[in-house]
């Protein structure tokens, strides 16, 4: 039985992934750490970043050997993005990895994969992209930022907001306009006439950066005026990676939601006896396994570089945006008053549902794409 | 996601399109797509259909050869149903002795038994009810009632089954009966086998809400059936029962969901035709989406599941939300096809004859209760899968 090939269905090595990424998250993102980090401005904690690049490699997992990774595939991607889910894991690593690296991935610019992806692939290079700008649209024609030649090169102009992690990241790809059409420049994080602005978040557990750019100076990432294809492609990769951290924190809400369902005590009977939490959880348990369906099918497509793997990639974060943050207000619920105080854990899981679900334009929006890409 | 079946089974699946091409033809080409699991329609046509899939020998293609099954794997049962699903043919008429009591036989039935029912059941010259219902116990099937007792050689049986699927057309039924008159709920009951050509047997047809004669109520008054004729041991029929029902879930997922495909393919095609004479709106047209994406998310769920089991594993809890998140959703998809057809889908043909999609409407309320109600399987889950504390029994 060994040539039938089966998405969602996890090979030895890929369960034995699952558990070590579990183990080192159960050690170095444990609620106390989140909260700790979740109350600096950082947001993550440098030397644990840098223990996730050396010691298991998380950053380059799917980074092609040639540019300093370990070239593995997305299903193996997909695990880590879960495990990081369930965690709350506190550090840049959608920033970095989903959305920095796909972008220089699928940039076409050989010269900038070698540069710029080893360092992002080792743990020592925090990166991300910076394209939404104050109305926060991930549309090609939300961007404003515009950029000019300089005799050295280029400098970029405008604002960038609502930028994970942009206050911390070593590499800023910023998207921006020349006459050619949208490109994608290379910023450094102390360029002159850059400034970085914190933003304080409902979601404290991802941080997020306003920027301001003042003839930034900057390295042109591709080919002039062909970048919106080569974003479009990576916010698809983008799309399925934060659906699979989704998928995690949901699963994991459930998991709390059921574990306090079986000892909480009410009319002398645990609560889960009760038709109208049991019901609830199992409704908990179909969402979850169906959104995990949406994430094997969009992590395959995404693997084999599939022609729908934008209606997939739309499909799994539309429908792990709804089911996050369904699941994550029923835990709420059927953790009764302690549900919904600052001191359990309940709240951080609602919060970064509701951030993921806008983070990449909303669940709407994407059933938005999926309806025009299935011609209605 | 799609399914790489491998070399192996290449051959085998050849095979099989090669058969379909060459007999689904004439009258059973113009009955493609007809048919449901409980579905009356076209009976005759398909029974016809039936026996030539038998002719053909693709009726119990694992079943062991020396009751003249095949002696293929759970590969080849599924490279079979997904073909057959892919060419649209006719739903079994016989479904219930494939997919229920022949898996059942072939894992507890007695070798006379085996050697009896099986090959009949093959070659389709015997049809079978499943006596499970009563009006007491729908989906709570412990509750039953219908009492049988042990008299020389015989059992005598007296009682009332109801929802027996085809029961009007039945020679036999596997009825689940209290063979200990002092058991309560799951305990004390036997799986008999019931020949329907007898005095004590009285079969009056229900007719369902789309005018079909489809089920029966079957009334058992001193019926008889030989006391070899029990299947399993005596006393442990909801162990036989329970196996029945969870034999071969994954061999019978996918022919469902290349019928919901289909199904959402033309719901998609009426909606982008609407959609071109601007005709319409968008609360539809995000529903149209939300449907199509259930869709979608079905066959992944079914596909995981069919990956297990092919892997030799346990299938995850996912092949426990299915049925509650599939038929669920085809009551939406039915809803939503019905109003996307507007005024025009509420006209029938003379004498009520239905079209596909009035029908699906009409069938698909019926599958979030039929194989347990849609909260007993919230129950189930519940507590079998999440292990939640059972409900207190007073």
């Amino acid at each position: 039985m060994a040539h039938h090939t089966l998405t969602g269905t996890y090979t030895e090595e890929q369960d034995e992934l699952r558990k070590v990424v579990r183990s080192f998250l159960s050690k170095h993102s444990t609620e106390a750490d989140v909260r700790d980090l979740m109350a600096t401005t950082r947001g993550y904690d440098p030397a644990q970043w840098r223990r996730m690049g050396a010691e298991l490699g998380l950053q380059g997992l799917a980074v092609p050997e040639e540019y300093g990774g370990a070239g593995y595939g997305y299903v193996e991607l997909g695990i880590v993005f879960e495990e990081t889910g369930r965690a709350l894991l506190c550090a840049p690593y959608l920033a970095t990895v989903a959305l920095a690296a796909e972008a220089l991935l699928r940039s076409g610019d050989e010269a900038a994969r070698k540069d710029l992806l080893p360092g992002i692939a080792a743990g020592e290079t925090v990166a991300t992209l910076a394209f939404t700008e104050d109305g926060g649209s991930w549309d090609e024609r939300g961007v404003a930022a515009h950029a000019r030649r300089t005799a050295t090169g280029w400098a970029v102009t405008g604002a960038k907001n609502y930028v994970p992690d942009g206050h911390t990241a070593d590499l800023l790809l910023v998207a921006a306009r020349t006459d050619a059409g949208l490109s994608l420049f290379a910023v450094e994080a102390g360029a002159p006439g850059l400034v970085r602005t914190p933003l304080e978040t409902l979601d404290q557990t991802r941080k997020q950066a306003r920027l301001d750019l003042d003839a930034v100076p900057a390295r042109l990432i591709g080919a002039e005026g062909a970048a919106w294809p080569v974003i479009e492609r990576s916010l698809a990769a983008a799309a399925v990676l934060l659906a699979a951290e989704q998928l995690g924190g949901a699963s994991r809400a459930m998991e709390l939601a059921v574990e306090y369902a079986k000892i909480r005590v009410q009319y002398g009977r645990a609560i889960g006896s009760f038709q109208g939490i049991k019901h609830l959880c199992a409704d908990m348990l179909v969402e979850v396994e169906s959104a995990r369906s949406a994430v094997c099918d969009a992590l395959w497509a995404l693997e084999a570089d599939a022609p729908d793997l934008p209606v997939a990639a739309a499909l799994a974060l539309a429908y792990c945006s709804d089911t996050y943050t369904r699941v994550a207000g029923d835990c709420v619920q059927v953790h009764g008053g302690i549900g919904f105080t600052w001191e359990h854990p309940a709240h951080l899981y609602l919060k970064r549902a509701k951030s993921s679900e806008v983070l990449l334009g909303t669940a709407a929006s994407h059933r938005e794409r999926l309806a025009v890409r299935l011609g209605l | 996601m799609e399914l790489d079946f491998g070399p192996e089974a290449e051959g085998f699946r050849a095979e099989v399109r090669d058969w379909l091409d060459g007999h689904l033809v004439g009258e059973f080409a113009e009955h493609r797509g007809v048919g449901g699991p409980t579905d009356a329609e076209a009976w005759e046509v398909r029974l016809a259909w039936d026996r030539e899939l038998a002719a053909g020998g693709w009726l119990g293609i694992s079943w062991p050869k020396e009751y003249g099954g095949r002696g293929l794997g759970l590969l080849e049962e599924i490279v079979f149903n997904y073909e057959y699903a892919r060419a649209a043919a006719p739903y079994r008429a016989t479904c219930s002795a494939l997919d229920l009591l022949g898996p059942m036989l072939v894992a507890m039935g007695s070798e006379a038994q085996k050697r009896r029912f099986l090959p009949r059941i093959l070659d389709v010259s015997e049809l079978w009810g499943q006596g499970f219902s009563e009006p007491g116990a729908g989906s709570d099937l412990a509750s039953v009632r219908t009492r049988a007792e042990r008299d020389g050689e015989d059992w005598v049986i007296n009682g009332q089954k109801v929802w027996t699927t085809m029961g009007h057309v039945a020679d036999w039924l596997y009825v689940l009966v209290r063979t200990d008159p002092d058991s309560q709920r799951h305990k004390g009951l036997s799986m008999l086998l019931v020949p329907t050509d007898q005095p004590g047997v009285e079969v009056r047809t229900i007719r369902n809400l789309a005018g079909q004669d489809e089920f029966a109520e079957v009334f058992l008054t001193d019926a008889r059936t030989r006391a070899d004729l029990v299947v399993g041991e005596v006393g442990q029929g909801w162990r036989t029962a329970m196996g029945t029902l969870g034999i071969e879930r994954g061999a019978t997922l996918l022919p469902q969901q290349l019928t919901f495909e289909r199904e959402a393919e033309a719901l998609l095609a009426a909606a982008r035709a609407k959609a071109e004479a601007g005709q319409l709106d968008p609360e539809l047209r995000a529903r149209v989406v939300q449907a199509w994406t259930s869709v979608r998310i079905m066959r992944t769920t079914n596909l995981r599941t069919i990956g297990e089991l092919l892997a030799g594993r346990d299938p995850g809890p996912q092949s426990h939300i299915a049925k509650l998140y599939a038929s669920t959703g085809h009551v939406r998809l039915g809803h939503l096809a019905s109003e996307l057809a507007g005024p025009a889908g509420q006209i029938t043909g003379s004498g009520y004859a239905l079209d596909t999609r009035q029908r699906t409407f009409l069938l698909s309320l019926a599958e979030t209760i039929y194989g347990g109600a849609s909260q007993v399987q919230r129950n189930i889950i519940g507590e079998q899968v999440l292990g939640l504390p059972r409900e207190p029994r007073p």
